[in-house]
């Protein structure tokens, strides 16, 4: 034990400066104490680095996809038959030669055919190089579809190209197809949560408050529902969708279809949270004191429940993420000409196709990245707004 | 008190700390008491005081992030009567070691503050009983069950062999209760710590399960240590009482002389926050002012002087009382013994007039 | 406990005909009647139909009744076998799906046994070293492990597995034995190409029960008859596995019924890419192609599945907790 002692640095009551230690530790635990139950949680959440690496990447990508017009270099749906599959062109510092230059460049192209397998390769050609400029004029859009501009991110200047993360089957350029399928599967689960929020909030905060009836049979409701594999069920609702709606309206149906299945955990969440409330004394309170059901439940209960609800919410939507990653790539989510991550990951179905163009796949490495970032937010928001929780 | 041969066991300047993410919580800071033989020594104080940390600490079971980083207890087995000492030093025993969990149940047993969730809900009552006997006792299976039939009917309840195929949520609170009594009797411990055993149950429970403890205890003449904050329960149970404030003990006595001549200012304040059937004018309860101050926080000197109605400015905050033994095994940690500080205060005189 | 059988056993049928409600919802869910549909499909291939068999069609499936009644011809045949026609494949549904939902049903399994073997021990490693490097590795793995899509996985574990030992992966059975009758060497065939799917499958489910195991035993040990096992003088391994460790199981053992779904829709995407002979691939056709019969019945047995799946876990749940089986 004694030994124990000397090992761990047990400061000495009678150390006089440890008594002011003591005074300023009592200072700052008085500053805790007068902090809100929000500043508290906000400082909780900031102390856990996954949660807030997490939501700096979703900052950072979800800005890319509202500026999406800004950001990419070339129009996504636009062939280019003379750089099919061409792989990425990394942008580098220094050259074949050894020189470094300041400003990145990027490889022109080199062509060859394949005569095995009868199709063109293309490599890196060192001698050309391509200096790429920030900033640059280039094909006219429309920001957030109303301002008229021509400047884009970054370019080259004619006849290179710069495909960072190369080119899809119809010589398509990748990151924009990225950044613009981004819009699709990082806004889907989003409407999805949203609307996962209000059926499953509104149906089980009635069933916990009211219970009776409406509450068993909402109970066997979602108990049916859940019997179905979800993908299976969401696939059947999908493929009966009509061909002929617009991309639009599409992406509303499915972001419909998914929340239609996810409400149901939701609910029971939230069903059990107001069970609980409604036993506990504030409630009875705010109930002798003649408050009205509404009041009872919005008032008292809501803002108790609206940590637990934003948790649940945050972890629904990578589920929706991946759900409509997985529909899109069965070819029953959006559908080409749309564009999402998993309409995108369509072209990597096969391991020969991976093997040869394991670019392809880069769509896939932004799904992982975002739901990745949402389990890590939503891990955080946990922990932050109750610390007794798993 | 001397390490005497009517000692069963001894705690000394006992530290205990726990690691915690957002910092040490130093719960125990120096706790000393000792429990004589066949004795019920009563250990009483607020919420968050130390008491359960200290059973835990004699258990030998605290949490992971905590440890007894500095003191001893020593504990006197029941083979030492008579003879020469053999002591065991629990604190220098691995938690989980085999000679630990020799003691443990078998030597030295304990019941919980919650009887509701106590026992296993998955096993019947009889299992968790013959656990207990299979593992300290030298018995065949039907031998331990005719002892664990017969340590239920001990604790008065009916049907024992009923009971011995129950489920813990067949059974009552105080059913459960007497149930963990038995569990803890069954190899006849010498020591019995006793955390709260009667804070969770309704007031007619509580006194029938005070009565079986007395009579059990006076029938084996076990030692036991009960915890509690409630001071009408260390009257009517204990031979000896601990008062813990804030990590240590401030005082130690009998339970007479407690109640009659209390001789540090927290045991007279909680004195004085009892109600009396006998008082006559009805005048209002003292309060003790303040609150336990946080234990990661705790207060330079001694610990209790930001409540105490006799501090000494200049003296109290600052320096740490140490144990000092009046007469009749009375021991009391607090400066207004200290004749040699005392001496040296320049507002001396002025205390012993209000004194 | 017989009377809880009875109650659960009542559960699951009446369950059962809810869901084939809903699929026979999901069978006139796409727009066109099921006779339009298979007529135009028959035009594509260049066939006329004889209005004979048109006729004969609408009568087994009593399109000209109310839909009730088509409900009530459809859910009887049903129970009887017949599940209807595919007009894609032009065979009866009995004759396509039983050796496909078999293969799934064993991958289920497999996965089910593969997620419970890796995800209970780290579950119970993590929570007794909470905090500890190994509790934070398994948290961040484990959450790597929900974020990747199946699909993906599936991808790049076959990519590697042909890079680094160079033999392909995909499907159930290498080539010389699909179509060879059953043997010993046909079924260590199918157990060598099996552990793919299971580990694909099994990635996201093994991460959400070792989190839930983790989250489980942490408040167990907690339970003060922990504590009280503890003080009886058992050893620890003794009183984690007895006590804890079977406490915190029981609400497993509920999840193991709804955990199913996740792998069934798990096996159904991975399929895809592996190219393997079960539901997935032909289920998906059979949507986009509006082979609503085909796609129904699949659908109903996949739901049947995890209807008699609950049952199976509230049973054992019962077999495990006195609290239930005394209720």
């Amino acid at each position: 034990m004694a030994k124990q002692a000397v090992l761990i640095p047990v400061l000495d009551e009678e150390d006089p400066t440890l008594a002011a230690g003591f005074a300023k530790a009592a200072n700052v635990s008085g500053d805790i104490g007068q902090l809100s139950v929000g500043q508290l949680m906000w400082r909780r959440f900031l102390r856990n680095r996954l949660a807030v690496g997490g939501a700096i990447v979703l900052i950072f990508m979800y800005s890319m996809i509202l500026f999406a017009e800004f950001v990419i270099p070339y129009d996504h749906f636009v062939s280019n038959s003379d750089f099919v599959t061409r792989p990425p062109q990394l942008p580098r510092f220094i050259d074949s030669e050894g020189n470094f230059h300041l400003r990145p460049f990027v490889y022109g192209t080199e062509t060859v055919l394949d005569t095995v397998n009868l199709i063109y390769l293309h490599k890196d050609d060192l001698t050309q190089i391509y200096p790429i400029h920030f900033f640059v004029k280039g094909k006219p859009y429309k920001l957030f579809g109303l301002i008229p501009w021509d400047v884009h991110l970054y370019g080259v200047d004619e006849p290179g190209t710069v495909f960072l993360l190369g080119t899809d089957r119809n010589g398509r350029d990748m990151f924009s197809r990225i950044v613009i399928g981004g819009r699709v599967s990082m806004t889907v689960g989003l409407v999805g949560v949203i609307l996962t929020l209000i059926f499953g909030s509104v149906l089980g905060t009635a069933s916990g408050y009211f219970g009776g009836i409406f509450d068993t049979v909402l109970q066997r409701g979602i108990e049916i529902l859940m019997s179905f594999p979800t993908i299976a069920l969401w696939a059947a609702f999908a493929a009966a969708l009509p061909p002929d709606i617009t991309a639009i309206t599409r992406f509303f149906f499915i972001s419909i279809i998914l929340s239609l299945l996810g409400w149901t955990s939701l609910a029971r969440q939230v069903r059990a949270k107001v069970l609980a409330y409604r036993e506990m004394d504030f409630a009875s309170a705010a109930k002798a004191a003649g408050a009205s059901h509404w009041r009872i439940i919005l008032v008292h209960m809501l803002p108790n429940a609206l940590s637990h609800i934003i948790v649940i919410a945050t972890l629904a939507i990578p589920g929706m993420i991946l759900a409509e990653t997985a529909l899109s790539f069965l070819g029953l989510g959006i559908v080409p000409p749309a564009v999402s991550w998993g309409a995108l990951l369509q072209d990597a179905q096969t391991v020969a196709v991976v093997l040869k163009f394991p670019w392809l796949m880069l769509p896939g490495a932004f799904v992982i990245l975002t739901v990745l970032s949402f389990n890590f937010i939503g891990d955080g928001i946990r922990d932050a707004a109750d610390p007794f929780a798993i | 008190m001397a390490d005497n041969q009517n000692t069963i066991l001894q705690v000394e300047n006992l530290h205990t700390h726990f690691f915690t993410e957002s910092g040490v919580i130093r719960a125990l800071r120096g706790v000393d008491f000792s429990v004589e033989r066949g004795k019920v020594l009563g250990i009483v104080g607020e919420s968050g005081c130390g008491k359960s940390v200290t059973a835990q600490c004699i258990m030998n079971m605290l949490p992971g992030n905590g440890r007894a980083v500095e003191g001893k207890i020593s504990y006197y087995p029941r083979e030492s009567i008579g003879s020469q000492t053999e002591k065991v030093d629990i604190t220098g025993l691995p938690p989980r070691g085999k000679a630990m969990r020799a003691i443990r149940g078998n030597e030295i047993a304990m019941i919980f503050q919650e009887p509701m969730t106590s026992l296993d809900p998955v096993y019947t009552v009889g299992s968790q009983l013959m656990e207990a006997i299979t593992l300290h006792q030298n018995v065949t299976k039907q031998q331990g069950k005719e002892i664990a039939v017969d340590a239920l009917a001990k604790v008065n309840l009916p049907e024992p062999a009923r009971i011995f195929d129950a489920y813990p949520h067949q059974l009552s609170g105080g059913q459960r209760q007497r149930v963990m009594i038995a569990i803890a009797l069954s190899c006849n411990p010498t020591l019995l710590i006793a955390d709260e055993p009667t804070t969770a149950l309704d007031v007619t429970t509580q006194a029938q399960i005070l009565d079986l403890m007395r009579a059990l205890q006076e029938e084996t003449h076990m030692s036991i240590i009960f915890i509690t904050h409630d001071l009408g329960v260390v009257a009517e149970m204990c031979d000896d009482v601990a008062v813990m404030y804030l990590g240590k003990v401030v005082e130690q006595t009998t339970v007479d002389a407690a109640f009659h001549s209390p001789q540090h200012p927290y045991t007279r304040a909680l004195l004085r926050s009892i109600p009396r059937l006998t008082d006559e004018n009805q005048t209002r309860l003292d309060v003790i002012k303040g609150r336990v101050p946080d234990p990661s926080v705790v207060p330079p000197g001694c610990a209790f002087h930001p409540r105490c109605p006799e501090v000494i400015p200049g003296l109290c905050d600052v320096h740490t009382p140490e144990v000092i033994k009046l007469g009749g095994g009375q021991e009391v940690r607090c400066l207004l013994y200290d004749d040699k500080l005392m001496a040296q205060s320049p507002t001396r005189t002025a205390l012993a007039e209000s004194r | 406990m017989l009377a809880y059988f009875v109650r659960r056993l009542f559960y699951m049928l009446t369950t059962m005909v809810f869901v084939s409600l809903i699929g026979f919802f999901i069978i006139n869910l796409p727009p066109g009647s099921y006779i339009d549909v298979y007529q135009a499909q028959r035009q594509n291939m260049g066939t006329s139909t004889a209005s004979a068999e048109l006729e004969a069609l609408t009568r087994r499936y009593g399109l000209d009744k109310p839909v009730y009644v088509q409900y009530w011809k459809w859910i009887t045949g049903f129970v009887q076998g017949d599940f209807g026609i595919s007009f894609e494949y032009n065979r009866e549904v009995k004759e396509l799906i039983w050796q496909r939902l078999s293969f799934t049903v064993l991958i289920a399994l497999g996965t089910l046994i593969f997620t419970w073997i890796v995800a209970i021990p780290i579950g119970i490693y993590a929570a007794t070293h909470q905090y500890k490097i190994g509790d934070n590795a398994a948290t961040f793995v484990g959450m790597a492990g929900l974020s990747i899509p199946d699909f993906m996985l599936a991808l790049v574990l076959m990519v590697i597995v042909q890079n680094v030992f160079g033999f392909s992966v995909s499907g159930l059975f290498s080539r010389e034995y699909i179509d060879a009758p059953w043997s010993l060497a046909k079924i260590g065939d199918l157990i060598k190409h099996l552990w793919v799917p299971v580990l694909v499958v099994g990635t996201s489910g093994t991460a959400g029960l070792m989190r839930i195991m983790r989250g489980n035993l942490l408040d167990i040990l907690n339970m003060q008859y922990v504590q009280a096992a503890r003080a009886r003088g058992l050893s620890e391994p003794l009183v984690i596995i007895k006590h804890a460790v079977r406490n915190a199981l029981h609400p497993l053992i509920m999840l193991l019924g709804m955990s199913l779904p996740s792998i069934i829709s798990g096996s159904l995407v991975v399929s895809i890419v592996l190219g393997l002979p079960t539901t997935g691939p032909l289920y998906f056709a059979a949507l986009r192609n509006q082979d609503m019969y085909l796609a129904g019945t699949f659908l109903m047995f996949l739901a049947g599945m995890l209807v008699v799946g609950n049952f199976l876990a509230d049973i054992l749940l019962a077999l495990v907790d006195p609290r239930i089986r005394y209720e």
